[in-house]
């Protein structure tokens, strides 16, 4: 083999190896919340819409995005919504501090490791997934931005619990 | 003796070495916060406009220095959240 050869042949396996952090998209399976490493307790998501959102406590937007969280829960939970809110914080008593002062009425865990997020690999702070009655993401939400949000949400679930949840 | 490469192949060998290179670069995945890491940047001690009386004394030695007053200085600190 001759040196340029090998030389071509190396850039494709480093660059090939950079493009391995995939990111997970709308129509991908997302990871299985039970084998992450999360500390707390998680409900039941086994064939049902689930929101899963990605926030730390250092994040003003997932402060925010909290009460609008809250009136999804109290709105959809009814009808078969469940929200896991996955905190990022590497400073376990900052996401200890931040739930005791919001007090959310969804689930709430902890990914003191970061295992899930690097495995998602999230665009940014913060981020929800819609998944479907399949557990595969079917809407990906970037940041939050008030009414605008809550209403894409509100579209998406609506659609979501509206499928049948054992399509045969 | 030793042989010299010949045009062509050195050619191609910069070529492949630019194309790993620059190729490089436009990785979103390479020497890149990401947006889980950036606890520290949101920091309150990150933003530079922390103190007012600071903040004040500095922009009045800049604008009395470039003869001009406003046009510098962002909010927030850097989470780059949203």
């Amino acid at each position: 083999m001759s040196p340029p050869t090998k030389f071509i042949l190396s850039a494709g396996l480093i660059l090939g190896s950079a493009a391995a952090f995939a990111t997970v998209k709308t129509g991908d399976p997302f990871p299985a919340l039970a084998a992450a490493g999360l500390t707390g307790t998680l409900p039941d998501t086994a064939g049902r819409v689930v929101l899963v959102d990605f926030w730390a406590s250092w994040c003003a937007p997932c402060k925010a995005s909290f009460p609008a969280y809250s009136k999804l829960q109290a709105d959809y939970a009814p009808r078969g919504l469940v929200i896991v809110a996955v905190s990022i914080d590497e400073n376990p008593a900052a996401y200890e501090r931040f739930v005791q002062n919001l007090h959310p009425p969804f689930a709430t865990v902890h990914d003191r490791a970061q295992q899930l997020v690097r495995q998602v690999n999230v665009p940014t702070m913060p981020t929800c997934y819609l998944l479907g009655h399949d557990g595969k993401v079917r809407f990906v939400h970037q940041g939050f931005h008030g009414a605008d949000s809550d209403r894409e949400l509100r579209k998406e679930i609506d659609t979501l619990l509206a499928e049948p949840a054992n399509p045969s | 003796m030793k042989s010299i490469p010949s045009r062509p192949r050195l050619a191609a060998l910069l070529g492949a070495l630019a194309l790993a290179t620059l190729g490089g670069c436009t990785s979103a995945n390479l020497v890149r916060v990401k947006p889980w890491e950036r606890a520290a940047l949101a920091d309150y001690t990150m933003n530079p406009g922390r103190d007012p009386i600071a903040t004040v004394n500095s922009e009045h030695v800049y604008f009395s220095r470039e003869s001009a007053s406003g046009g510098r200085g962002v909010g927030g600190s850097g989470c780059g959240c949203n």
